[in-house]
C-alpha cells in the first residue's frame, strides 16, 4: 500500500501564506535586465529569480528563456510528450463563475452521463488509442458524487493505464477512496490567485471561498494521490503575478508533499457560454514566457498544454517546456459518441485527432507517449 | 539566525568534544570557535567521577550541550542512551548516531529512522546523523526530526564534501535545518558546505587534532561566517555565456 504523505506531528504544518497579489505584481515589475540575466545564469532558481523571469524586462530575452527551458525539459523529461483526452461527465454545476460555460445561470442543455453512458464514451476514447483520460465534471455532488467516480474508475481501470479527475473538491478520505479505485491524479485549479478578482468572478456556490480552494491541492497530496495539478486561468488578472503565485504554491507543495508529482496548466480563456470577455489580454508571447519561466523555476514540474490552444502554437511549443498535451478533445458531456451534442464548457482550438497530434509530435523529433502508468500499481 | 526546534543559535559552527589532547585545550579551542552547540558522547561521560567529567570543564551557560549516542549499534541501544542523556544531562536534545560498523562508523539508515520515530514520540528533539541520502532525510523529517545531519565524508577522514551532490538535494528539499556533519577536514570544506546553503556544519576532528587547535577553531569560525555570508548575498551566478554553445531556439511561430 502506498503510504500517504506524512506530515510530522511534531512540526507544525505550515500554512500557505501567499503575499498579496498586488505585491507580487509589484515585485515582478521592479525587476530589471540585470535581475533577468542573473536569474538565467543560476543553477537553482529562487522565487526572486522567477519574478525576474516573468518580468517585462525578460521579454527581450525570450529566446534565452526558451533555449534554457528546452535544455532543462529535454534533460528532465527527454524527447517525449504525454497524451491524454478529457471525458466530460456532467455539465451540472451550482457554482456561479463568470468565465465558465457550465456556470449555474447559463441556459445550456445540462446533462449528466449515466455510468453506462460514461463507459460508452470512454470506450470510444479507448478505441481511438487513448490510455490516459481525465474525467471532468461541474460541481453538483448530488448529480455526480464520489460514489459515481469510484464506480466509474473501477469500470474503466482495465481499459486505461491512467485516470485523472477534474471535479469538485472532495474530502481527504474520498480522495483516498478514489485512489484505491484507480484514480491517480487530481487537477484542482485556483483559477486566479488574486483574491479580489477571485471574489469578483466567483459569485456563488462553494467555489466562491478562495481560502477553501487554496488548501485542496495539499489535501489531495495527503490522501496519497500520485499527482496534483495546479492551474491559473489566464485572462482574469495579471498573468505575471499568477505565474509567481503558481511558483510559490509549487514550492510550498514540494516541501510539504515530497511524494507527490506536480503539474501546472495554463488555460487561456476561450469563448464560453455566458459571453465573458477576458479582463486582461494574454498573448502567445506572454503564455510562452510564463511556461519558460516556470520550467526554469521548477525543472521537474509537468506542464500541460490543452486543445484550448491552436495547432500552430501547440506544434511550435513541442520540446520547449510543455510535457503533456490533450488531443481530440470534446468539452460536451456525451460529445464523443454524439457529434450533435450541445452545451460545451469552452471552445477548443485544436481539432486534430490523436493520430494527427501524435504525428506532429513525431515530426518534431519527439515521442508521443500514450501510456506512462499501469493500473497494477494500485491493485491490491 | 539559525533556529532549531525553537532555539536560536548565533553561531552556525557546531563542535565536538572528542579527540582533544586535554580538557584545557578543548576548552580553549571551543571558546575560540564561538560555537554555541557542542556535542558530547554519552559513553564518555563519567558519572562516577564528576570532577573528571568532560562536561564539567565547559560552562553550560555558554555552551549548549548536545548529547550524542556515539557507539550505539542499533535503535534499541540508541534509545537506551537517549534515556540516559535525559536523566543525567537534563536535556531532551539528542544527536542520534547509530553506527553498527566500527570500521567506517557509517550510520545505519534503517535503525536511525526507527530510533528517530521512537524518540520523537517520547518527546526528544532528535538530530539524526545520516549518510547523505535525500529520501532518508525526507523520511526523517516526516517522523519529526528537528534537523538532519548528513555527512560530508566518513567521520574522521577529513575528505571534505564528497557527498556534495546529494547534500545539495537534501538542502533544496529540507523543511528543517541541514547540518553537514563529519568529514570536513579544512576550513575550505566548511565554506563549501555553507556556500551551498547548509544551515550549519559540525566540526570536531579537524579542530581537535590540528597543530594548534585554538587557531584552527578560529579559522573554522571565520570560514563558516564567510560561507554563510556568501550564500546569503546571492552566490551561484554563472555567466550566461556558458550556454552560448547551445543552439538558438526558433520562436517564429509565435503570434502576438
Amino acid at each position: 500500500m502506498t503510504s500517504p504523505v506524512v506530515i510530522s506531528p511534531s512540526s507544525a504544518v505550515p500554512l500557505l501564506r501567499l503575499p498579496d497579489f498586488a505585491t507580487l505584481s509589484q515585485q515582478i515589475r521592479e525587476c530589471g535586465p540585470n535581475e533577468v540575466v542573473a536569474a538565467l545564469g543560476r543553477e537553482r532558481r529562487t522565487v526572486s529569480d522567477l519574478a525576474a523571469l516573468l518580468s517585462p524586462a525578460a521579454e527581450t530575452m525570450l529566446p534565452d528563456l526558451a533555449r534554457q527551458a528546452a535544455l532543462i525539459t529535454r534533460q528532465r523529461f527527454g524527447r517525449v510528450i504525454q497524451l491524454y483526452a478529457p471525458l466530460y461527465l456532467s455539465s451540472y454545476c451550482f457554482n456561479r463563475c463568470l468565465y465558465c460555460g457550465f456556470s449555474v445561470d447559463n441556459e445550456i442543455p445540462r446533462r449528466v452521463l449515466s455510468l453506462a453512458e460514461a463507459e460508452r464514451e470512454a470506450k470510444i476514447l479507448s478505441r481511438r488509442g487513448f490510455e490516459h483520460i481525465l474525467l471532468v465534471s461541474g460541481e453538483a455532488p448530488a448529480k455526480l458524487g464520489v460514489d459515481y467516480l469510484e464506480e466509474l474508475a473501477r469500470r474503466l481501470r482495465d481499459d486505461f493505464a491512467a485516470i485523472s479527475i477534474e471535479v469538485q473538491p472532495l474530502k481527504e478520505e474520498e480522495y483516498a477512496r478514489l485512489f484505491a479505485a484507480g484514480i491517480t491524479a487530481v487537477a484542482i485549479y485556483q483559477e486566479t490567485y488574486d483574491r479580489r478578482t477571485y471574489e469578483e468572478v466567483h459569485l456563488g456556490g462553494p467555489k466562491a471561498d478562495y481560502d477553501r480552494r487554496l488548501e485542496i491541492p495539499a489535501r489531495v497530496a495527503r490522501a496519497g494521490m500520485r499527482e496534483v495539478g495546479l492551474g491559473a486561468l489566464l485572462g482574469l488578472a495579471d498573468w505575471r503575478a499568477e505565474g509567481l503565485a503558481l511558483g510559490l504554491h509549487l514550492a510550498w507543495l514540494r516541501k510539504l508533499a515530497w511524494r507527490t508529482g506536480l503539474t501546472v496548466s495554463f488555460p487561456r480563456l476561450r469563448p464560453a457560454s455566458g459571453g465573458f470577455t477576458p479582463r486582461v489580454m494574454v498573448g502567445e508571447k506572454n503564455l510562452s514566457q510564463l511556461i519558460f519561466a516556470l520550467r526554469l523555476f521548477d525543472p521537474d514540474v509537468g506542464l500541460i498544454l490543452s486543445t484550448r490552444e491552436e495547432q500552430r502554437y501547440r506544434d511550435g511549443m513541442i520540446g520547449l517546456g510543455p510535457t503533456r498535451y490533450s488531443a481530440g478533445s470534446c468539452t460536451i458531456p456525451g460529445g464523443y459518441g454524439d457529434s450533435a451534442a450541445d452545451g460545451e464548457q469552452f471552445a477548443i482550438d485544436d481539432h486534430r485527432d490523436l493520430a494527427e497530434v501524435a504525428a506532429a509530435i513525431r515530426a518534431k523529433g519527439h515521442d508521443p507517449v500514450r501510456k506512462d502508468w499501469d493500473a497494477i500499481f494500485q491493485q491490491r | 539566525m539559525l533556529e532549531i526546534a525553537g532555539r536560536k543559535f548565533r553561531s552556525r559552527l557546531f563542535t565536538g568534544t572528542g579527540k582533544f589532547a586535554s580538557a584545557t585545550v578543548m576548552k580553549a579551542a571551543l571558546t575560540a570557535s564561538d560555537s554555541e552547540m557542542v556535542t558530547v558522547a554519552l559513553r564518555r561521560v563519567d558519572l562516577n567521577d564528576p570532577a573528571d567529567d568532560i562536561m564539567s570543564h565547559l560552562d553550560r551557560d555558554h555552551f549548549f550541550f548536545l548529547p550524542n549516542t556515539s557507539g550505539a549499534r542499533d535503535a534499541a541501544e540508541a534509545v537506551r542512551l537517549a534515556h540516559l542523556a535525559r536523566s543525567v544531562g537534563n536535556t531532551n536534545w539528542l544527536k542520534l548516531e547509530v553506527t553498527p560498523d566500527p570500521r567506517t562508523l557509517l550510520p545505519d539508515p534503517v535503525e536511525t529512522l526507527k530510533a528517530t520515530e521512537e524518540l520523537v514520540r517520547e518527546g526528544f528533539v532528535v538530530l539524526p546523523y545520516i549518510n547523505a541520502d535525500p529520501i532518508l532525510a525526507l523520511r526523517l523529517q516526516d517522523v519529526g526530526a528537528a534537523a538532519v545531519m548528513p555527512l560530508g565524508s566518513p567521520i574522521g577522514t577529513n575528505q571534505g564534501l564528497l557527498t556534495r551532490f546529494q547534500v545539495a538535494i537534501i538542502i533544496e528539499q529540507a523543511r528543517v535545518p541541514v547540518v553537514v556533519d563529519a568529514g570536513l577536514g579544512a576550513p575550505s570544506h566548511a565554506v563549501e558546505a555553507m556556500e551551498m546553503g547548509a544551515d550549519a556544519v559540525l566540526v570536531n576532528t579537524a579542530i581537535a587534532v590540528a597543530g594548534d587547535p585554538v587557531r584552527m577553531a578560529r579559522a573554522f569560525a571565520d570560514a563558516v561566517r564567510a560561507g554563510r555570508e556568501a550564500y546569503e548575498s546571492g552566490l551561484g551566478r554563472r555567466g550566461t555565456t556558458a550556454e552560448a554553445s547551445s543552439p538558438e531556439v526558433g520562436l517564429d511561430f509565435l503570434h502576438g
